[in-house]
């Protein structure tokens, strides 16, 4: 073909680039003699909460002194198992891993197991009949961030208004809890019914869309829009707007995930309440880390402590949120 | 009326007019428009204005796929524009500036297509697909991985604002549509690309620049997306690297074909792709109205597409009017 060297020429820069690119990363420093050597396998970076979490364990490991070794998965299961693969190789102390997808991931595993090599799975879980194969796993509690959304709703409306529920992306781990969860905790308030549920893909421009939907549907038969993230809340409080209507006033909007910009909606009075999903795993990780190599024994499950934000602290807790 | 029965264009308006009635039928105010704070309020406002930025794609993209090509990379570039935006507007420049620099981008990335296209010979498929992966991560570097809010209300009237109680994407698109129509079939353009893509060896010979023909379809693609992009970003105020476009060229491509261009290059419906790309709307927000569950709601619209190109498909025709006709010779 009179195209292939072309496109080997392509390939060869693209791959000198990227080398050059890994070169220039800033190494740590050894500060001590032996500093913990720490591989980390990120999904990628798909959305401003990953972005978020990665920085975290990033700066944490620099605080600490650690040389961390980062892999970016760019959505693809494979290139985590490589990363894994060769943090193996280099004889990290610790390995960290945000599983991709929960299943496949035993084969790996279990050479690092071979390897002694403690595995920290953190944010996402896996499905494993063995359960030896992880040391523990921190993350957060989709669950419980649900059942916070419903406690609080009960508590703002008196447990009296219909719902309509802006769901993540169908199937996956965080819209299954937090639309079950919630589900599960309006039981105690049968004042609160769902009268929709449509899912706007964690996007803006989704939940916007479904939103608009949603107004000339139900017209005002609805008074409370729960959004299983930011995003879809910031699209439903356009479409509120552009309606013609006060979104937080003449309609209760309560989100999960609070990122900067949703505290914000809140201390402006335009989304009542968000529900905390702290992707500053950072700390807790590298303490866990330290414990497993101290030999201490850690649970197998760490849940983070989740926060509730609505107007009473958002404007105290803006200040603070660094992402 | 046997003329419009015969073209494929005729049965797109009928599965469309179907699709209408059954919302209709479960839901009255599904075609209700009323006037609120004086501007057009109702669900056939919502499905022109948010299918405005697929009508945009799918009007490029029905010039490229007449040629006998394709363009994957429209939702990456869909991405690049609104990053471009969001840069230039939260930098202080004005309008006129961020949306000629996204006309502007949009139209460089087809100039790449174009010529690995046309000049170098690449597979369409392949040499857009470059495009398409590479782009969104252009997209995140200019974004640095973030979602950029952009506070400029004028950009925002591009995607929410009104004239004269009309919305403006929704008239700026049909607008476009328009001049194309005329610019192609009132000159020798529409011919030169439905020369090209039947033929272009032939077309070569005959004393046409079929490349530049191609490429210039990947130009006018691109500065499609570059504009839909502009759209997107203003219809959320934001620009969101990551999920801006995504599978947009799928819904693109689906609205040309179903709306009666041939993905193997030649005659093209520019009518057809606008039909088409409301056709995609309209399912999406019935599913939206009749409460489908979103995780099976793949289904019914697959069905509902299934459905269309059936009765757009001849051969489908042929054997039902046989089955008619053998019917009445046995009675």
């Amino acid at each position: 073909m009179k195209t292939s060297p072309l496109l080997k020429i392509a390939q060869i820069v693209l791959q000198t680039a990227m080398v050059g690119l890994i070169a220039s990363l800033p190494g740590r420093a050894a500060e001590t003699k032996k500093p913990l050597k720490v591989g980390f396998a990120q999904t990628g970076a798909e959305s401003d909460w990953r972005t978020a979490n990665s920085e975290s364990m990033k700066s944490e490991a620099a605080k600490r002194g650690v040389d961390f070794k980062f892999s970016d998965g760019q959505g693809k299961q494979e290139n985590q198992i490589r990363a894994v693969r060769s943090f193996i190789a280099q004889g990290v102390d610790v390995i960290l891993l945000s599983p991709l997808v929960e299943t496949g991931w035993e084969p790996v595993l279990r050479e690092a197991k071979k390897a002694k090599i403690p595995v920290i799975l953190s944010d996402r879980s896996i499905q494993t009949s063995d359960d030896s194969l992880y040391v523990t796993f921190v993350g957060s509690d989709f669950y419980e961030e649900g059942r916070m959304a419903a406690d609080w709703l009960g508590k703002f409306t008196g447990g009296k208004g219909n719902i309509v529920e802006l769901q993540g992306t169908p199937g996956s781990a965080p819209a299954n809890e937090r639309r079950k969860s919630f589900g599960d905790a309006l039981k105690k308030y049968p004042g609160l019914t769902i009268i929709d549920s449509q899912s706007g893909n964690f996007e803006m421009s989704g939940g916007k869309q479904v939103m608009e939907a949603f107004l000339k549907k139900h017209g005002r038969n609805f008074s409370i829009v729960y959004a299983h993230n930011d995003s879809m809340a910031h699209g439903a409080v356009q479409a509120i707007e552009e309606a013609g209507l006060k979104p937080g006033k003449d309609i209760t909007i309560v989100c999960i995930d609070a990122l900067r910009p949703a505290v914000q909606a809140v201390v402006d009075g335009k989304i009542n309440c968000v529900v905390e999903c702290n992707p500053l795993f950072g700390p807790v990780v590298f303490d866990t880390a330290a414990k497993i190599l101290a030999g201490e024994k850690v649970p197998k499950k760490i849940l983070n402590k989740d926060e509730l934000i609505d107007a009473t602290n958002a404007a105290k807790l803006l200040p603070t949120r660094k992402y | 009326m046997k003329a419009f029965a015969k073209s494929s264009l005729g049965w797109l308006c009928a599965g469309l007019a179907l699709l209408v009635v059954y919302n209709v039928w479960h839901h009255p105010d599904f075609i209700k428009i009323t006037l609120h704070d004086g501007h057009l309020y109702g669900v056939p406002v919502d499905i022109f204005t948010q299918g405005s930025r697929t009508m945009l794609l799918a009007l490029g993209m029905t010039l490229v796929i007449a040629t006998g090509g394709v363009d994957l990379s429209v939702g990456s570039v869909v991405a690049i524009a609104g990053a471009v935006c969001a840069l230039l507007l939260n930098a202080g420049h004005g309008l006129v500036v961020t949306i000629t620099a996204a006309l502007g981008v949009g139209a460089l990335a087809g100039v790449v297509n174009g010529v690995l296209v046309a000049r170098l010979a690449l597979q369409p498929i392949v040499a857009t697909l470059i495009l398409m992966v590479a782009g969104r991560g252009i997209a995140q570097l200019i974004c640095d991985g973030q979602v950029i809010v952009i506070a400029n209300r004028k950009f925002d009237f591009l995607a929410n604002g009104f004239i004269a109680g009309i919305p403006v994407a929704p008239l700026l698109v049909a607008g476009l549509f328009l001049a194309t129509n005329v610019f192609v079939r009132r000159t020798a353009a529409g011919l030169f690309v439905e020369a090209v893509g039947d033929n272009e060896t032939a077309s070569r010979f005959a004393g046409l620049a079929a490349a530049r023909v191609k490429g210039l379809a990947y130009v006018f693609c691109g500065a499609c997306a570059g504009l839909a992009g502009v759209l997107w970003a203003a219809n959320i105020r934001a620009a969101d690297a990551n999920r801006a476009g995504e599978n947009a060229e799928l819904d693109a491509i689906f609205a040309v074909v179903v709306g009666g261009t041939a993905l193997t290059g030649g005659r093209f419906s520019i009518l057809g792709s606008f039909l088409g790309a409301l056709l995609i709307q309209t399912l999406a927000t019935t599913m939206y109205f009749r409460g489908v569950p979103p995780a099976v709601a793949p289904v019914p619209k697959a069905l509902v597409i299934i459905l269309v190109s059936l009765l757009q498909s001849e051969k489908v025709r042929h054997w039902a009017a046989g089955l008619g006709r053998s019917r009445k010779a046995a009675a």
